[in-house]
């Protein structure tokens, strides 16, 4: 088992995680920051970084930092619905049932948009 | 995978303000023509005067390329009887929704204005670059469908008065079309308030002041003429930070009612400010599954079919309450009636009103007819309608662009599977929503200030993309011609001091109250002493609780950056529309249904000697109730004419 540790902080807003980042495929262009309805985001310290996410309970879910990422195909921002919003489905011809952010989900539907 | 929220990692917070912090450097912006708020309303309001070769300035709090409550899409475009395949005149487009759903109590002007001028305002859009027509012939042969013109239509498929449109791109085409006219913008810059000739509430409006809500540098703006073009009020009675978007659903988290509380100390009148509606779906005001990303049948969904648990499906009923069984049925009008339409914040409206599900299904759910939970059944559906509403209105209406997406991602197909409705059973007590009320204005949509024209949500009973590009479109024309033949607009360099101290007060102060609990405080007061009823002795205890607030609490407000100094100064703006609509319903001694507006101490319904608008302004300080005609809008045609220039 890894050594616990314990910190004193404020407690965090909920929700807190609109969206997550893979700094893997994000360049920090802070475009995101830009285009940004709620101006949830600020500039990471560190050119080059992930957006910081400083009011993450101002964020409304629509979408547009992730729609005008250049790189949003490739994972670099997803949107990330908190647990409340997270809807159910059932299959109509077996009765299963999923929701989204279930363990184990079903193969993405790939189809694109009208 | 980086967390920014969890501790200890990166980065540790407090961090320096990214931005460069300005609180008091003063710019000043001269204009011809200045609009304020940049969603779809004031971004055509600018194109409009821009293409009559002014100079115009548009100033917006948040970031116009995606600004607005269509900032991020919209799929269908209502009000167009005006469209060539449409088979309603505008004149009765406009009166019978009005008269039927509304009892007479509606916008006729705005309304009209749509009716005429939205088909154009699309095909400039379209122009700009906005898809409006199925070019692939995806939906070819589809019922919904103008085979001439490749429009798709919804709701009322025999009549054709409304459109489904790939409407995500439409703020980015405006913000690029403002930028090719030359139009200044200002983005992330607070309007906080209007300036009018010597100071004077009720004089000619000559400009406004603003911050920036990322540096907090102060700006001032000069012009000859001003469209106000922001949004109706949101989060009045309903507030909690810990729910999604600062409790917004339909409406932006910018939307605090900053046009209204402006306008309202500059001395502009107002109507049906005592027009506020229960919330309908408490299961989705930021606590719930997100606009159109669960089941249902309505607006994005409509005509969907609904099933209970068991795979039974809900029955539907027109307007005048005949069973309906059907999907065609759902889309066409009986023979011989008349079209129908989705009237937001409607009323009854009998025949003409939208197909629905049976209005009786909450108790036929108790008595065990049908099995919770519902869903909505897209595989029951025809493909083209399938595709119409999961494919194409899903994939553009508000967030749903990210909607699409996340739901299509975790697997949900909707050939095969049914998804949950959430969107039952009823808001808490008190919970309400301020339904349309705002400025006041004449057939050119200026307001009752000199030099102050308005358009979208700003003016009373103003709703919808098509009703804010329409009206956008007109004030800035005629704010333009106003303009072209206007004196030099004078600021009063005493009303700037006086805003500059009131605006950085926040900043000043290391304690006090946040602007959450103030706003939480706030929307108490809204439920308690102005909600689902109303007496003279609960509004007057409201009033005054809304009055002691100010002047204790809301005078402790502060703010650590600008970020906050924005929401600050919004909570205080929210404070002023609350004690607007405090006064407008004190004004009205009488109930009225249409107006969802219930006072206990005066029950009779809409007795005639109150069917009139009651209006609300600042006089020399002291509230004015007065009253206007319902139809003090005249002849439509004539009008109509006589201001388009």
């Amino acid at each position: 088992m890894v050594e616990p540790k314990a910190y004193a902080a404020p407690n965090l807003v909920t929700p807190n995680r609109p969206v997550v980042f893979d700094p893997r495929v994000c360049t920090g262009c802070n475009w995101c920051v830009e285009v940004c309805q709620s101006d949830v985001f600020v500039p990471h310290p560190r050119k080059g970084e992930p957006p910081i996410i400083l009011y993450p309970d101002e964020c409304w879910y629509c979408g547009c930092c992730v729609k005008e990422c250049p790189l949003h195909e490739k994972g670099a921002i997803q949107q990330n619905w908190p647990l409340m919003l997270r809807v159910r489905w059932k299959s109509k011809e077996t009765g299963e049932h999923f929701r989204v952010g279930m363990p184990n989900p079903p193969p993405p539907n790939t189809r694109p948009p009208a | 995978m980086v967390n920014n929220n969890q501790y200890p990692t990166v980065p540790t917070f407090p961090i320096p303000w990214p931005y460069p912090v300005a609180y008091g450097e003063e710019t000043d912006v001269d204009a011809d023509v200045l609009v304020l708020g940049g969603g779809l309303a004031g971004c055509f309001a600018a194109i409009s005067a821009a293409r009559k070769g002014l100079r115009v300035v548009l100033v917006e709090k948040s970031c116009t390329i995606h600004s607005g409550a269509a900032g991020s899409g919209i799929d269908h475009w209502m009000g167009c009887p005006a469209n060539p395949a449409s088979k309603v005149t505008p004149e009765h487009y406009t009166l019978q929704p009005i008269m039927r759903h509304k009892g007479g109590y509606g916008n006729v002007i705005g309304t009209y204005i749509m009716a005429r001028d939205s088909y154009d305002a699309l095909l400039e859009l379209e122009q700009m670059g906005v898809k409006i027509r199925d070019t692939e012939d995806e939906f070819k042969g589809a019922d919904f469908r103008d085979e001439a013109t490749k429009l798709l239509f919804a709701y009322d498929y025999e009549n054709r008065h409304c459109i489904r449109v790939w409407g995500t791109g439409m703020k980015p085409a405006l913000y690029k079309e403002c930028k090719r006219l030359g139009v200044k913008i200002y983005d992330r810059v607070m309007v906080t308030s209007l300036l009018t000739e010597g100071g004077r509430q009720g004089a000619r409006v000559v400009g406004a002041t603003g911050v920036n809500t990322r540096t907090g540098a102060f700006y001032v703006f000069r012009a000859k003429a001003s469209v106000l073009s922001m949004a109706t009020p949101e989060r009045l009675w309903i507030f909690s930070s810990e729910w999604t978007g600062l409790v917004g659903r339909d409406g932006p988290p910018a939307n605090a009612g900053n046009g209204h509380a402006m306008a309202w100390r500059a001395g502009a009148e107002f109507a049906m400010m005592e027009r506020s509606t229960h919330e309908e779906w408490g299961g989705s005001t930021g606590i719930g599954a997100l606009m159109f990303s669960s089941g249902s049948n309505f607006a994005t969904w409509y005509p969907c079919s609904i099933v209970d648990a068991n795979g039974k499906e809900i029955p539907w009923v027109r307007g005048d309450g005949t069973v309906i069984s059907t999907l065609r049925e759902r889309t066409h009008p009986a023979p011989g009636q008349d079209f129908f339409s989705l009237v937001l914040g409607n009323g009854e409206g009998g025949e003409s009103s939208l197909p629905t599900l049976i209005p009786d299904l909450p108790d036929r759910i108790k008595k065990g007819e049908f099995a919770l939970p519902l869903y909505a059944d897209l595989p029951a559906m025809p493909e083209h309608e399938r595709r119409a509403i999961f494919g194409l209105m899903v994939g553009q209406e508000g967030h749903t662009w990210s909607v699409y997406r996340v739901l299509t991602r975790a697997g949900f197909d909707p050939d095969r599977d049914l998804l949950q409705v959430y969107e039952l059973g009823q808001a808490p007590v008190g919970w309400r929503r301020l339904r349309w009320g705002g400025l006041i204005h004449d057939w050119d949509l200026k307001t009752s200030l000199d030099g102050l024209y308005a358009a979208g949500q700003q003016i009373f009973d103003g709703c919808g993309a098509s009703f804010a590009c329409s009206t956008g479109r007109w004030a800035g024309r005629r704010a333009a011609n106003y303009a072209l033949k206007a004196g030099e607009p004078l600021i009063d360099r005493k009303q700037v001091e006086t805003e500059k101290a009131r605006v950085y007060a926040p900043v000043q102060r290391n304690s006090g109250i946040d602007w959450k609990e103030l706003a939480c405080g706030i929307a108490k007061v809204m439920q308690d002493y102005c909600g689902d009823t109303k007496t003279e002795e609960l509004m007057n205890i409201g009033l005054r609780s809304l009055s002691e607030i100010a002047d204790a609490e809301a005078s402790s407000l502060f703010a650590r950056n600008p970020h906050e100094l924005m929401r600050s100064l919004e909570v205080l703006d929210i404070l002023t529309c609350c004690e607007i609509i405090v006064h407008a319903s004190l004004a009205r001694k009488a109930t009225n249904t249409w107006l969802s507006f219930e006072r206990l101490d005066y029950p009779e319904d809409d007795p005639p000697e109150w069917r009139k608008w009651v209006t609300v302004k600042l006089q020399d300080g002291e509230v004015k109730p007065g009253e206007l005609a319902l139809d003090y809008y005249g002849s439509l045609q004539e009008n109509y004419e006589a201001h388009n220039k």
